[in-house]
C-alpha cells in the first residue's frame, strides 16, 4: 500500500495516540511520546510491524503518542496509513 | 505600641536580614500565594545574597524562585512539596546545593529540635490585628487553618505577619497569638482566592477511579477498623474523595461513630462531621471553600499545628492514633517503599507532604493508584525515589488487584480478612508482572551523577537522593 | 452467567483497556452510536486489536456492529470475526431476514477462519416497533441466536412517545420480548436506565425488569453495573434452597423414590432445573476470586 496523501488518525487523549502520515521519498519514523525514554524502541517496533503488514515501503510517518499501549498506536498507525492510500 | 511597619523592605531591614540567613514561608495561600514571590524580589532588589528558603510547600506560581536561585539570592531550598514547574528546574540542575525535602511533621519537629534554624519567618495572614495575632479563618483571602505555620511563627528568631485584612487589636479568634510576632506589614492582596482554595473539591467520575475508591472501601470494612471510635485521613484526590463517600455510607447505614477525621480537610469531610460519623475533625489545612466555612463556624472542626497533626517532637501527635489513611503513589517498589516525589522520569513533581508520617502513624496505610498511568507501571523494582520507606506501608490497591505488604513480619491477618471478604488479593509481584504484560517492560531511566535533593524521613535522618535527569 | 451488560465506546483506548475491570458480566463493544461516522475506520480497527492483545478476562465480550443498512456492517465483520468474539449485537434488527442476513455472512467468516459452525453468537437488538412485533420471528430465525437485547430509547422514537423512567410507554415491548426470547428457550436483556446519577431509579427499574422474566440488563455507566449485578443474582436464600433441592433429589434417586418433596412442595423438573441455574450462577459468581489464588 502507498501513502498518497496526508492523513491522521487518533487522539491526543490520555492512552491514545495522534499519528499523521505523509508521503514522501524515502521512509521516515519520528516518534514523540510521554513515555520515550521507557518505551521509544517497542513503538518503533510496532510501527514497522504495521508498515511491514501492509507493504507500506515509503512515507514519512508521525506519531505524537499519550501513553498509549501498542495495540492503540498500532490501530492509529493502520487507520491513518489506510485513509492516506484511499481505503476506510 | 503597634508593630506595623510601612512596607516589606521596612520589615526586612529591621529583621537585620543578611547574606547567608534562612527565611521562611508557608503554603496555606497554595497556588494563589504572593507573598513569597512579594519578599523576594524585594529582597533581591536589596541586593542581598546567599540565602537559604525554607517553604513548607513550593508550587508552580512560585516559578520566579528560580531567577532568584540563578541571580544568587536563592543559593538553598527546603520543603516537604514541590510543583513540577520549580521541579523541573531543581532536576535539571539549576541549584548548586541539594534541595532537603522534608515531610510536614518532620518540617516543624526539626525547627523544634534546632536542627532547621529559621532567621526570619515570613508569614501570610488572612486577617491579622497590628500586634501580630493572625488567623486564616477570616478575610478576603481566607484559607482556613494555617496549622504549617505555628512552627515557623514559634521558632524562628523574627517574625514578620504579612496580611492584606487589618482588624483592629485584639483579633477575636486568632489562631497564632501576639508573643511571637515582631512586625506587621499590610500589603494589597496576599493571594489570589482562585488559587487558594478549590470552589469544590470533586469526586472522581472516571470509572477506574471509582472502582479503587470501592476496592478500598471494602478493605477498610474488611479490616475490622471501621467500627466506633474510628479515625480517617484522606487526601483530596478523586479516587480517594470516592472512596471517603463509601466509607461515608457504610458508616451511615451500620450507624458507627467514628473519633475523628484529619489532615487536608476537604467539603467531603465536613460532611461525615456534620453527619456524626466523626466527633471531631483535626485541620492542619483546608482543601476548599466548605472546608474554610466549617472551621469558621464549627468548634469541633478544630485547627491543629503540623507538629500536632503530625510532628515527631511533640509528646504525641494526631497521627499516632490515626486507623486508617489513603494515600497516592506515583510508584510503589517491591518492598512496598513508595514514590511521591518524583514523575517516572525522575523530574520533580511532589513531596512527602504528610504522606510518610501518616504512613508511619496509621494502624493501616493505603496506596491508592492505578496500575498503569498513560501507558507506566505502577510497581517498579526499585523506586526513583524512597518518599515513604515500605515498612510503613500496609496495603496498595490497584483496578487490578489488592496487595498486602506481609513482608515485614505483619498483616499476616489483614491477607486472610481481606481474602475472606472475596477481594481480590495478590501478590505485589503479580501486580508489577500485571501492569508489564499490558504496557510492555518499560526501559530503566537513566539519571545523572549529581544529587539534586536530599529527602530526609520525619525523625531527621537521610532517606533517599535525587538524581538529576540527563 | 450474564447479568449485566456495559457498554463501552469503541474508540476509546482507556476505556476499552479497563473495561474488564469494572464488574460487568459482558462488555458491549460499541461500533455504532458511539462512533462518529468519520470514526468508523478507526474504531472498528481499534477494536480488533484491542481483541488481538488484551484479555479481557472473566468478561463475556459482545461487538455492537452497524446495521445492516449501512455500508459499514460488512467491514465491522471482516475486521472482528476473526478474533472470535462471544457474540455480535446487531442493532435496529425488525425481521427475521435481518438476522439471517447477518447469521449467513458471519457463517462464511467462520468457515474462512476454520472455526466450527455458530461458534459466534447473535444477540439481535429489538428497538423499532416492527421489530418487537417480529420478536418471536428473530427469536427463532436462526441457531445463532442466543439472546434478545430490548433497546427504550430508540424504541420510543419509533413509537412517537416519550421515554419515561417508569417506563410505561415499553411495558408491552418489554414483556413481548420476554415471551418471544423464553418461548425459544433463550436469554433476554433489558434496556439501559439513562438516568447515571440516580441509584434508586437504577434499583427500581432493575428489579421491574427481574419481575418481568429478564435474565439481565445493560447499562451505559460503570456505575450501574454493581446494582444490575445484585438485583440479577440470586440471594443467599435462593442458593441454600437451590442446594437442598438437589440434596433431595439426590437422596431420593439413592433411595430410588420417584416422587419428592421439600418443605412442603413437590420438586418437580423445572423446579431442578431453577435450582441448577442458581447453583450455576452461585459458582460464576464466587468462582472468579479462587481461580486466582
Amino acid at each position: 500500500m502507498n501513502i498518497k496523501t496526508s492523513a491522521a488518525a487518533g487522539t491526543l487523549e490520555s492512552s491514545d495516540a495522534y499519528v499523521m502520515v505523509e508521503p514522501s521519498d524515502t521512509l521516515e519514523i519520528a516518534i514523540e511520546s510521554v513515555v520515550y525514554n521507557q518505551y521509544a524502541d517497542q513503538i518503533r517496533a510496532g510501527i514497522e510491524q504495521v508498515l511491514d503488514q501492509l507493504g507500506v515501503k515509503t512515507g514519512r510517518i508521525s506519531i505524537n503518542d499519550k501513553g498509549a499501549v501498542d495495540c492503540v498506536i498500532q490501530a492509529r498507525v493502520e487507520t491513518a496509513i489506510k485513509r492516506a492510500g484511499g481505503e476506510g | 505600641m503597634s508593630k506595623l511597619v510601612a512596607s516589606i523592605r521596612e520589615a526586612i531591614e529591621k529583621c537585620e536580614l543578611r547574606d547567608g540567613m534562612t527565611i521562611s514561608f508557608h503554603h496555606h495561600m497554595r497556588n494563589g500565594d504572593y507573598v513569597l514571590n512579594m519578599v523576594l524580589e524585594e529582597i533581591a532588589k536589596m541586593g542581598i545574597k546567599n540565602l537559604t528558603v525554607n517553604a513548607s510547600s513550593i508550587f508552580d506560581i512560585h516559578e520566579p524562585i528560580i531567577g532568584h536561585i540563578q541571580n544568587g539570592v536563592v543559593t538553598g531550598l527546603e520543603c516537604n512539596y514541590m510543583g513540577a514547574k520549580v521541579g523541573k528546574a531543581i532536576s535539571e540542575g539549576v541549584l548548586e546545593k541539594p534541595v532537603i525535602f522534608r515531610s510536614h511533621g518532620g518540617r516543624a519537629s526539626d525547627m523544634e529540635k534546632g536542627t532547621s534554624v529559621i532567621d526570619v519567618a515570613f508569614i501570610a495572614a488572612p486577617t491579622a490585628d497590628d500586634m501580630g495575632n493572625c488567623t486564616g479563618k477570616l478575610g478576603p483571602s481566607a484559607c482556613g487553618s494555617i496549622g504549617y505555620a505555628f512552627a515557623d511563627a514559634m521558632n524562628a528568631k523574627k517574625v514578620v505577619v504579612v496580611t492584606d485584612n487589618l482588624v483592629p487589636y485584639p483579633l477575636v479568634g486568632f489562631s497564632i497569638p501576639e508573643v511571637y510576632v515582631d512586625y506587621v506589614v499590610t500589603v494589597d492582596q496576599i493571594g489570589n482566592p482562585a488559587g487558594i482554595v478549590s470552589g469544590t473539591t470533586k469526586i472522581t467520575r472516571d470509572p477506574v477511579g471509582l472502582r479503587m475508591a470501592n476496592y478500598t472501601a471494602q478493605v477498610i470494612e474488611a479490616s475490622g477498623l471501621l467500627r466506633d471510635g474510628f479515625s480517617f485521613q484522606t487526601g483530596a484526590g478523586g479516587a480517594t474523595l470516592a472512596t471517603a463517600q463509601y466509607v461515608k455510607e457504610k458508616m451511615l447505614a451500620k450507624g458507627i461513630k467514628g473519633s475523628y477525621g484529619m489532615g487536608g480537610i476537604t467539603g467531603y469531610m465536613v460532611d461525615m462531621l456534620n453527619e456524626g460519623c466523626f466527633q471531631a475533625l483535626l485541620d492542619v489545612q483546608c482543601f476548599d471553600l466548605k472546608a474554610v466555612e466549617s472551621i469558621r463556624t464549627n468548634p469541633k472542626h478544630m485547627e491543629v499545628s503540623a507538629t500536632q497533626y503530625a510532628g515527631v517532637s511533640g509528646k504525641s501527635a494526631g497521627v499516632d492514633n490515626l486507623d486508617v489513611v489513603l494515600l497516592g503513589a506515583t510508584q510503589v517498589d517491591l518492598d512496598f517503599n513508595v514514590n511521591v516525589h518524583t514523575d517516572s522520569n525522575g523530574y520533580i513533581m511532589g513531596g512527602s507532604g504528610g504522606h510518610c508520617d501518616t504512613a508511619a502513624g496509621a494502624k493501616l496505610a493505603i496506596i491508592i493508584a492505578p496500575l498503569t498511568r498513560a501507558r507506566l507501571p505502577l510497581v517498579v523494582d526499585r523506586c526513583l525515589c524512597i518518599s515513604t520507606p515500605g515498612k510503613t506501608v500496609d496495603v496498595v490497591v490497584t483496578q487490578r488487584g489488592i496487595a498486602v505488604n506481609t513482608k515485614y513480619g505483619k498483616n499476616a491477618e489483614l491477607k486472610e480478612k481481606l481474602k475472606a471478604a472475596k477481594l481480590p488479593v495478590v501478590e505485589i509481584e503479580d501486580l508489577k508482572q500485571k501492569a508489564e504484560e499490558l504496557a510492555g517492560v518499560p526501559k530503566p531511566v537513566q539519571l545523572g551523577q549529581k544529587v539534586v535533593a536530599n529527602v530526609l524521613y520525619r525523625d531527621g535522618t537521610l532517606l533517599d537522593v535525587i538524581h538529576a535527569v540527563r | 452467567m450474564r447479568r449485566s451488560m456495559l457498554f463501552i465506546p469503541g474508540n476509546t483506548p482507556n476505556l476499552l483497556m479497563n473495561g474488564d475491570v469494572l464488574g460487568a458480566d459482558s462488555l458491549i463493544l460499541d461500533l455504532e452510536d458511539a462512533v462518529s461516522p468519520a470514526e468508523k475506520d478507526s474504531a472498528r480497527i481499534l477494536v480488533r486489536n484491542v481483541l488481538r492483545d488484551l484479555h479481557y478476562k472473566g468478561c463475556e465480550i459482545i461487538i455492537r456492529i452497524n446495521p445492516v443498512e449501512t455500508e459499514y456492517w460488512t467491514h465491522d465483520l471482516d475486521e472482528i470475526i476473526p478474533l472470535k468474539p462471544h457474540m455480535i449485537m446487531p442493532p435496529k434488527v425488525s425481521c427475521a431476514q435481518d438476522v439471517k442476513t447477518v447469521s449467513e455472512y458471519i457463517g462464511r467468516l467462520e468457515e474462512a477462519c476454520g472455526f466450527p459452525k455458530n461458534t459466534v453468537k447473535l444477540i439481535p437488538l429489538i428497538e423499532t416497533a416492527m421489530g418487537v412485533e417480529n420478536a418471536f420471528q428473530i427469536a427463532s430465525a436462526d441457531q445463532r441466536v442466543a439472546a434478545l437485547f430490548l433497546g427504550g430509547e430508540d424504541l420510543t422514537a419509533d413509537l412517537r412517545c416519550k421515554r419515561t423512567k417508569e417506563g410505561q410507554e415499553i411495558f408491552y415491548a418489554r414483556t413481548r420480548l420476554v415471551c418471544a426470547a423464553r418461548a425459544c428457550a433463550i436469554d433476554v436483556y433489558d434496556t439501559p436506565f439513562t438516568d447515571v446519577n440516580d441509584l434508586p431509579g437504577l434499583y427500581a427499574d432493575a428489579q421491574f425488569a427481574k419481575a418481568l422474566g429478564f435474565s439481565g440488563k445493560a447499562s451505559i455507566s460503570p456505575s450501574h453495573v454493581a446494582g444490575i449485578n445484585e438485583v440479577f443474582s440470586p440471594t443467599q436464600e435462593d442458593i441454600d434452597y437451590a442446594h437442598d433441592v438437589m440434596e433431595t433429589i439426590r437422596i431420593a434417586k439413592e433411595q430410588g423414590k420417584g416422587v419428592v418433596s421439600l418443605r412442603g412442595k413437590m420438586i418437580d423438573a423445572p423446579i431442578v432445573e431453577r435450582a441448577r441455574q442458581v447453583i450455576e450462577m452461585e459458582k460464576a459468581m464466587f468462582g472468579e476470586v479462587e481461580e486466582d489464588e
